[in-house]
C-alpha cells in the first residue's frame, strides 16, 4: 500500500505541531471559538451532542494492521473503547477531549494517518472500492488514482473554500460497491477500444436534502487526463457553483440548475486549457503510485481448498457464513472476507478496541497486514486463503464478528442519529437494532435474500437511506420521532433514489412496517431469486403502499 | 416581572473535554441538569443569557443555547427530546454519558 514519502510525513507532522499549538491558544483563551471553529473543523474535530467528535480518514478505505491497531489504542486510551465506521471509510471517535486531540493526531501520524480535510468545504477523503485489488471482476485497482487524487487535493490552495463540501469516489469493476453515482465526482475506471486505461466521469450526484444520481459527463478520460479533468470541473464548480444558500451549493445543483449539456461544455473549454500543463500525469508517475498497490506476492494455488470444503461439511455455520461474507477473488484458491460488524441487535459499523486489534492481527496473518474499511460500515479481509478461512471465522466467531449477513436485511447501514448527532432529528440505531433483532433468524435473512436496508437520523442521508432498497429517514414531528420509508433506491452501478411511500411510522410502529414489505415481496416474487429491489422495479409501489396503509374498512350500511 | 411560559435553562459544552454543561447557580456551570438554575421570569432570563454570553467570552465553554424544561419536585427535565438525550447519554449505550456517572439521571 502507499506509504509517505518525506513530504507527506513532514506536512502531517507539521499540521500536528500547528494544531497542538492553536489547541493551546485556544484553550489559554487567545483565540475565541469564531476564529477557532473552521480551524478545528479543518482537523476533523467537530462537537456533537454530548461532546468533540474526532473524524479520521482512511484514503480509500485501505489500512495495515499497524494502524488498525493504532486506532484500537486510541480509542482505548483517549475515548470511550470503541470506534464508529462510518459510510464515508472514516472512523468516527466520539468521546475525545479537546485537549487530548493533539496527542491522538501525533499517535495517528506515527502511522501515517490523519483527520485532515474530513470536514469543511473542501475535497473530503476519496472513497474506493472496498474490494480494489482483490476483486475478480476488477479492470484495475482504483486506488493509485485515488491516491493521485488525494495528493493533488491535499490543501489544493485554490479547493479549500469550495462552496460546499465535495466528494469523489473511484471504482475499478463494472459493478458499483462505493455508490459512486452518488458523489459529487464519481469515476469508473475503463478500458477503451485501444485498451487503454481510462475513466468514465460522473458529476452531480449526492444524498441529502435533495438527492440526485450523478449525470456522465464524458464516457472516456485518458488515464493522464486524470487531474486536469477533474482540476476543471473543480473550477468550473468553484466559481459557479452557488454560494448564496448552503442547501443549493453543492455542485449537484449546478448540475441541475445549469443543466448537463451546457456545464460539460465550460468544463471541456478549461479542460482544453489546462490540459497540456502541469496536471498532465507522466506515465511513469502513475506506475511509480502503483506500485505501491501491488499486488502481495500471492502464492500459486489450486482454485479449490479441500480443507475448506471438509470445514464446510463439518460446520454448517460456517457454510453459511462462507455462502454470505466471502467473495470471488481474483488470485486463485484467495478469497475476500466481509466482516460484518452488524451483529444482532449491534450498532452498525460500531467496533470495540479488543475487536479491532483482533481484526489488526487476523490482517497480519491471514490478509498480507490489508485491511479495508467499507462505506457499508463493515471490515474487510482482502487477500485470505481458502484454507485460512476457518481459522478467521473462528477468531471472527470467538470475537463476536461472525455474522453470516453481509448484503441481507440486518447487514444495516445507520448513521449515529439523535443519539450523538448534534443534527439529527431522530434516532437511527434504535431502529438498526429493532430491525436486526425482528429479523435475526438467519433462515429468514437468507429466503429474504439481498435486500440492503439503510437509516438516516436527518435529511443530511449520511445514513444513505435515499440509496437503500428500503430507506429509513427519522424526522421529528410535534417533538416525536417519526420515520419515513423509502422503497427502490439503490447505490449500485444501477443507482436509483429511492420513493416515499407514504405517511411516516412512529418508533414503535416502524419495524412492524418493514416486516409488512417484506412479507408482501416474499408473497409476490416471482422466483426465489427475484431479489426484493427487482420485485420492486418490476411491481413499483402500489402492492406496497396497499399493504402498508390499508384502506378503512367499509362501515356498515345502515 | 414577567413569568415565562416555559421555565428555561442554559446549556452548553465545557471548552477544555467537550463535558456538556448547564448553567447553574453563582454562575458556576455544572453536570447535570438536576443542578442547572431555572428561569421562570423574564429577567432571571436575561441574566442568565448575560452570564452564559460572558462565560462564552471568557473560554470556559462552547456554543451555549437555552432549552426549555420542566420542573417537578426540584428535578429539571428538559423539554425536548434530543436535549434528554443530551442530559443522559446515548439511549442505546447506558455505559456512556451522564447515565453512566450518575443512575439517577438514567433514561
Ligand atoms: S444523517 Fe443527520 S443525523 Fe445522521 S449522522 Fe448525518 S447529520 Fe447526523
Amino acid at each position: 500500500m502507499y506509504r509517505y514519502d518525506e513530504f507527506d510525513h513532514e506536512f502531517v507532522e507539521s499540521r500536528v505541531a500547528q494544531f497542538r499549538d492553536q489547541v493551546a491558544r485556544r484553550v489559554s483563551g487567545e483565540l475565541s471559538e469564531d476564529n477557532f471553529k473552521p480551524i478545528r473543523l479543518q482537523n476533523g474535530v467537530y462537537l456533537q451532542l454530548h461532546a468533540y467528535m474526532l473524524r479520521v480518514a482512511v484514503p480509500y478505505g485501505t489500512l495495515n494492521s499497524q494502524q488498525m491497531r493504532m486506532l484500537a489504542h486510541i480509542a482505548r486510551k483517549y475515548d470511550r473503547d470503541y470506534g464508529h465506521f462510518t459510510t464515508r471509510q472514516n472512523i468516527q471517535f466520539n468521546w475525545p477531549k479537546l485537549e487530548d486531540i493533539p496527542d491522538i493526531l501525533a499517535d495517528l501520524a506515527s502511522v501515517e494517518m490523519h483527520a485532515i480535510q474530513t470536514s469543511g468545504n473542501c475535497i473530503r477523503n476519496v472513497t474506493a472500492d472496498h474490494f480494489a485489488g482483490a476483486s475478480a471482476d476488477e479492470i484495475a485497482d482504483p486506488r493509485p488514482y485515488a491516491e493521485i487524487l488525494r495528493q493533488w487535493s491535499t490543501v489544493h490552495p485554490e479547493f479549500l473554500f469550495l462552496p460546499r463540501k465535495f466528494k469523489i469516489a473511484v471504482i475499478g469493476a463494472g459493478v458499483d460497491r462505493a455508490a459512486m453515482q452518488f458523489h459529487d465526482i464519481g469515476l469508473e475506471v475503463k478500458r477503451n477500444a485501444a485498451d487503454e486505461l481510462g475513466f468514465g466521469v460522473f458529476i452531480g450526484g449526492g444524498l441529502g436534502r435533495t438527492p440526485m444520481v450523478a449525470k456522465q459527463v464524458r464516457d472516456f478520460v485518458a488515464e493522464a487526463d486524470l487531474l486536469s479533468y477533474c482540476e476543471a470541473i473543480l473550477r468550473v464548480y468553484n466559481l459557479s457553483g452557488r454560494r448564496d444558500n448552503k442547501y443549493k451549493a453543492r455542485i449537484k445543483i449546478l448540475v441541475h440548475e445549469t443543466g448537463i449539456d451546457e456545464l460539460k461544455q465550460q468544463i471541456e473549454a478549461e479542460f482544453e486549457r489546462i490540459r497540456e500543463g502541469v496536471l498532465k500525469l507522466p506515465d511513469e508517475d502513475v506506475r511509480s503510485i502503483e506500485a505501491y498497490f501491488a499486488a502481495p506476492a500471492f502464492e500459486e494455488l489450486p482454485n479449490e481448498s479441500a480443507k475448506l470444503e471438509a470445514a464446510q461439511a463439518a460446520d454448517p455455520g460456517f457454510a453459511r457464513w462462507v455462502g454470505r461474507n466471502v467473495s470471488a477473488h481474483k488470485a486463485p484458491g484467495y478469497a475476500i472476507v466481509t466482516v460484518a460488524l452488524k451483529g444482532t441487535g449491534e450498532a452498525p459499523g460500531d467496533a470495540t478496541s479488543a475487536q479491532m486489534d483482533v481484526l489488526a492481527g487476523l490482517g497480519e496473518a491471514y490478509s498480507f497486514d490489508e485491511l479495508r474499511v467499507s462505506h457499508e460500515q463493515n471490515v474487510i479481509l482482502p487477500h485470505v486463503r481458502l484454507d485460512d478461512l476457518k481459522a478467521v471465522y473462528d477468531a471472527l466467531l470467538a470475537h463476536g464478528m461472525a455474522s453470516a449477513n453481509a448484503g441481507l436485511i440486518t447487514d444495516i447501514i445507520a448513521c449515529p442519529g439523535l443519539d450523538y448527532c448534534a443534527l439529527a432529528t431522530a434516532r437511527s440505531i434504535p431502529v438498526a437494532q429493532e430491525i436486526s433483532q425482528r429479523f435475526s433468524d438467519l433462515d429468514r435473512q437468507n429466503e429474504i435474500g439481498e435486500l440492503k436496508l439503510k437509516i438516516s437520523g436527518c435529511i443530511n442521508a449520511c445514513g444513505h437511506h435515499h440509496a437503500g432498497h428500503i430507506g429509513i429517514l427519522g424526522v421529528e414531528k410535534r417533538g416525536e420521532e417519526l420515520y419515513q420509508v423509502t422503497l427502490g433506491g439503490s447505490g449500485d452501478e444501477t443507482a436509483a433514489i429511492g420513493e416515499i411511500i407514504g405517511r411516516g411510522f412512529a418508533s414503535d410502529e416502524i419495524t412492524n412496517a418493514v416486516e409488512t414489505l417484506v412479507d408482501t415481496y416474499l408473497a409476490r416474487r416471482l422466483s426465489d431469486d427475484e431479489t426484493f429491489l427487482e420485485a420492486y422495479r418490476r411491481m413499483g409501489p402500489a402492492p406496497f403502499k396497499e399493504a402498508l396503509y390499508p384502506p378503512a374498512p367499509a362501515t356498515e350500511a345502515a | 416581572m414577567t413569568d415565562l411560559k416555559t421555565p428555561v435553562v442554559f446549556t452548553a459544552n465545557r471548552l477544555r473535554d467537550g463535558e456538556v454543561v448547564w448553567l447553574g447557580a453563582n454562575g458556576r456551570w455544572v453536570e447535570t441538569v438536576d443542578a442547572s438554575l431555572p428561569a421562570t421570569t423574564q429577567a432571571e432570563q436575561t441574566q442568565l443569557a448575560a452570564i452564559a454570553a460572558q462565560s462564552d467570552a471568557d473560554n470556559v465553554i462552547v456554543e451555549p443555547y437555552e432549552i426549555d424544561v420542566s420542573l417537578d419536585a426540584g428535578s429539571v427535565t428538559p423539554v425536548r427530546f434530543r436535549e434528554r438525550i443530551r442530559a443522559s447519554g446515548p439511549t442505546i449505550r447506558l455505559d456512556l454519558g451522564k447515565q453512566a456517572q450518575n443512575t439517577a439521571h438514567a433514561a
